[in-house]
């Protein structure tokens, strides 16, 4: 089969105007929301958009048929590659399979196809009183299909939990093509949790065509408080604290002056321009129970030396404020060109001496590092500034973010809060896992895909799981049909 | 009129495959890092959920052009610069704040410079946007003519006998209004009230002045009420926005020029203006002529003073409506208005403050209609296809009436509801406003007041 033949079958599958090849076209497949020089930019052979499960197993079952890799792509909003076709082959673009196809206000669920957006199924079932949970900072244009790939959360996990705690059964479309159902509706399925293995598995497993997602009900009352402090210690041990005391926030966020001196003039959130870091506490709940616990978090924070606290408890105070934080990225681009925007976690007791060494780095490296973040569970987002133009830059910042991760990882963290690994961050894994920790990942992977055929190239380490041998056969069988990369 | 292109060192750049004049701007270009938050707010992303027809995608193919990638007449290139309605959403949702509008205006302009378009098509373009709107005279002509069209029952003639659809003009002289005023002719007619404390200076438009006149003296009635003295300077032309996005800068420079010129003779009052499109393109002359030596900083002052009609009155707090307007109505925010202005709340302020009037938000307000310039003529399949999302979501409202504030977006609204078959009357928010103040015969009453005052004072 050569490439054109390829294509006519592809368009026998999902019709001509949902196969694109042209290389002009297929330039625009060959990134997602990563940040330049941290992800290898990468062409597909082709790029197919399906509306029916039907016609995605079809695809898979002809990509079988002549060996290419399969690459599922939502939004391409991900920060770590993982919608890039390394290793070529065909992309399963799934953004036209976007209906909400039921929502059940009983069983408090949805039924969504992959490509409906975040925040639209929220909007969707506002009226019902509900809200999904989950809210990445792209929850404005990601998808929910992604959403399950890479496990995301955002600053409302702290109390909601992340994307795992929020998918009840998920249709999959396997390596082999065929189609099954993981989980069901109620709680307790019996046997192996497959929904389980299956959300964050950065779509190497199997590719989502529907998913039954837990609607949250949209909570009575919504306090928001601003709490100034001269320095980011201070702040790090009121959040402590705030924990500590057994209090569970909707979002705990924290800023650093720098990210502070970003925002403030362009949205006039109100944030002190001399604070050392501010921190953000989204309470929310029954009236009382929300008053009670403010007034516990006032004192707390007065308790740590903050100078300044606010509660805001109107809709437009709450969202000014919310809109420093959640523009913070934006702004970013007052300060520097570039920025290259780090997930790494860490537990919330080693917050205070892992800002520190973030603080060491920065100076080491002269590169300025930018502090916002998810303090509440402890995920950090540092956010190196530089200037790609500028010779060095790129491989400073390189150097300087493997020193990081280095030390969040010696200190019992995480490579990644809620980015995924992707190409971005495979060669840190050895850092977290051992051999036999990443033989056991490798085990479930070859379960499901013993070709190898989905999404190759991320999450292990380059060269792991035969990815060398796999990457050469791939190559060698687009070239026997006449596809080479661009 | 000849346009002769002034190519001078300062003037002409190479960039990859790019070349010459009107050079997409390096710096803006790589301000984009691709992170796709702009994907759900573009029209064309969510008609087709293909990343080319996003402007992400758009954005990365001129960077490819840029770096010398991909050929400046690739046709895909070609095909996603004109796909694109430039509504401009994607600007006010971007968080890097990559000026997208200017972009893909520079792209088109290179296209037009470089590509060798069909000798009809040149001619058509030529007959069609440059020989009509260099002259506000000759447009007046066309309209006058078009007006006798509708009045002679020679518009019933052609449409019994089925010469439009033949012609398949049928949905272009649906989009027109009936055509009854004469037009506005600048220079001739003025509005102020005797308690008059500022000035404005009426930006007349090609379209609106011949096609709307009636809405460009409404806006003149409402500001006098609002104590502005309202004048229509003389030697203004129309403001180039549809040679701007069809990649025709030269002729838009040629346009602009005359237009500062026109409005220099009134010091720093502002200039008002009624359509979106064109308050956008004013508000971008200093972007446009940037360049030109003689003009960059005359654009620049001239840029400063232009004011959306919404934009200043809602500057001051209203002066009262006289009488309710007893009517639901819902908004539909033109593109130019909402994403390439920013104006998004005083439109609704405004409507708010009008007695009896009930405004009942429609899904999407602010996605493109698909009027976009002259889109909805060239590109009708997309075209048609936004205009009725936007009816689907306009009717789901249960309003009496749409309002907005643009022309393009009112003739396509008009074609897509004869489309749908509704029968739901469109209109300028001035219009809505000038209601509420009484019309024009109030309006005369207030002036023969005013009038008999000052010969009463003056015979004191």
């Amino acid at each position: 089969m050569n490439r054109s033949e390829l294509v006519r079958e592809l368009e026998r599958i999902v019709g001509a105007a949902g196969v694109l090849s042209e290389p002009a076209d297929l330039l625009v497949y060959e990134y997602d929301g990563s940040v330049d020089g941290a992800v290898e930019t990468a062409s597909p052979s082709a790029v197919v958009l399906p509306t029916t499960t039907a016609q995605v197993a079809a695809v898979v079952k002809l990509a079988n048929k002549v060996q290419l890799p399969v690459v599922p792509r939502g939004a391409g909003t991900g920060l770590s590659g993982g919608a890039v076709a390394q290793a070529g082959g065909i992309i399963l673009a799934l953004t036209r399979m976007d209906a909400v196809l039921d929502v059940d206000p009983i069983d408090r669920t949805a039924l969504v196809e992959p490509g409906v957006i975040n925040l639209e199924l929220s909007e969707f079932t506002r009226g019902n009183g509900f809200f999904f949970a989950p809210d990445p900072s792209s929850q404005k244009a990601c998808t929910i299909g992604g959403n399950v790939a890479e496990n995301s959360g955002g600053p409302h996990c702290l109390k909601y939990g992340v994307t795992t705690n929020h998918v009840l059964a998920l249709e999959i479309v396997l390596p082999d093509g065929s189609v099954v159902w993981t989980g069901n509706s109620g709680d307790g399925a019996p046997g192996y949790d497959l929904t389980a293995a299956l959300v964050g598995s950065e779509g190497m497993l199997g590719i989502v065509t529907k998913a039954l997602v837990r609607l949250t009900p949209v909570p009575p009352v919504t306090s928001v408080m601003l709490a100034a402090f001269p320095e980011m210690d201070a702040a790090s041990h009121a959040v402590t604290s705030i924990i500590g005391a057994g209090i569970l926030p909707a979002a705990l966020e924290m800023m650093d002056n720098l990210t502070i001196q970003a925002v403030e003039p362009a949205y006039h959130a109100g944030y002190p321009m001399d604070a050392g870091a501010v921190l953000l506490i989204e309470l929310d709940g029954a009236a009382a129970e929300v008053e009670e616990t403010s007034a516990e978090i006032e004192r707390l924070c007065l308790e740590h030396g903050s100078t300044l606290f606010k509660n805001a408890t109107e809709a437009a105070e709450r969202e000014l404020l919310w809109k420093g934080r959640k523009m913070a990225l934006a702004a970013m681009g007052r300060l520097a060109p570039n920025y290259y925007l780090h997930d790494t976690v860490v537990p919330r007791t080693k917050l205070p001496p892992t800002l520190a060494r973030v603080h060491e780095i920065s100076e080491e490296y002269d590169l300025p590092i930018a502090n916002v973040f998810h303090a509440g569970d402890g995920n950090l987002h540092p956010l190196m500034l530089f200037d790609r133009r500028r010779v060095g830059d790129v491989e400073r910042v390189l150097e300087a973010s493997h020193h990081l991760i280095e030390h969040c990882v010696s200190v019992g963290g995480a490579l990644s809060g809620e980015h995924g690994i992707g190409s971005e961050k495979r060669g840190y894994m050895t850092l977290v896992y051992t051999g036999e920790d990443l033989a056991a990942m490798a085990g479930v992977k070859r379960a499901f895909d013993a070709e190898l055929r989905f999404n190759p190239e991320k999450m292990f380490p380059k060269g792991y799981v035969c990815g060398e041998v796999r990457g050469l056969r791939a190559q060698a069988a687009m070239q026997k049909h006449g596809i080479y990369p661009m | 009129m000849v346009v002769e292109a002034k190519l001078t060192e300062a003037t002409t750049r190479n960039l990859g495959n790019f070349s010459g004049l009107d050079v997409p701007d390096d710096t803006l270009l790589r301000a984009c890092v691709h992170c796709g938050m702009c994907l759900p707010s573009c029209p064309t992303y969510r008609l087709t959920g293909q990343e080319a027809s996003s402007p992400r995608g758009r954005l990365w193919m001129m960077r490819a052009v840029a770096d010398g990638r991909l050929e400046l007449l690739d046709p895909s290139f070609d095909e996603q610069m004109y796909q694109c309605l430039n509504c401009r959403a994607c600007e006010a949702v971007c968080p890097s704040g990559v000026h997208y509008g200017p972009l893909v205006e520079a792209s088109r302009a290179q296209l037009e410079q470089h590509r060798p378009r069909p000798v009809w098509q040149r001619a058509a373009r030529r007959a069609g946007l440059a020989w009509p709107f260099a002259d506000i005279r000759r447009l007046r002509t066309m309209v006058n003519a078009l007006r006798l069209y509708q009045r002679s029952g020679l518009a019933k003639v052609a449409r019994r006998l089925g010469i439009l659809q033949a012609l398949r003009l049928a949905d272009l002289e649906a989009m027109l209004p009936p055509i009854s005023a004469a037009p506005l002719v600048a220079g001739k007619e003025r509005w102020e009230l005797r308690d008059a404390e500022h000035s404005a200076h009426l930006f007349n438009g090609c379209v609106m002045s011949t096609v709307f006149p009636e809405v460009n003296r409404a806006t003149g009635r409402v500001l006098a009420l609002n104590r502005y003295a309202v004048d229509v300077p003389t030697g203004q032309q129309c403001c180039g926005a549809l040679h701007v996005h069809s990649g025709m800068m030269e002729e838009a420079r040629v346009l602009a020029r005359r237009n500062i010129e026109a409005f220099e003779t009134t010091a720093d009052e502002p200039i008002v203006v009624n359509a979106a499109g064109c308050g956008a393109a004013l508000k971008e002359y200093d972007f446009l002529l940037k360049d030109d030596p003689d003009y960059a900083e005359r654009a620049r002052r001239f840029t400063a003073r232009v004011r959306d009609i919404t934009e200043l009155l809602a500057a001051h707090p209203l002066e009262q409506p006289r009488q309710p307007v007893n009517r639901t109505v819902t908004f539909q925010e033109p593109c130019h208005l909402a994403h390439a202005q920013r104006i998004s709340v005083q439109p609704r302020s405004l409507l708010g403050q009008v007695e009896g009037l009930r405004l009942v938000e429609m899904r999407e307000s602010s996605l493109c209609c698909g009027s976009a310039g002259i889109y909805n003529v060239i590109r009708r399949r997309m075209a048609d296809d936004l205009g009725d999302r936007k009816v689907k979501h306009a009717l789901a409202t249960g309003a009496d009436e749409i309002v907005t504030a643009n022309p393009g977006c009112a003739m396509q609204l008009r074609t897509s509801l004869r489309r749908s078959g509704a029968t739901l009357p469109v209109r300028h928010i001035v219009e809505v406003l000038d209601e509420a103040y009484g019309g024009l015969d109030a309006h005369r009453t207030l002036v023969k007041e005013a009038n008999e005052k000052g010969e009463q004072r003056r015979s004191d």
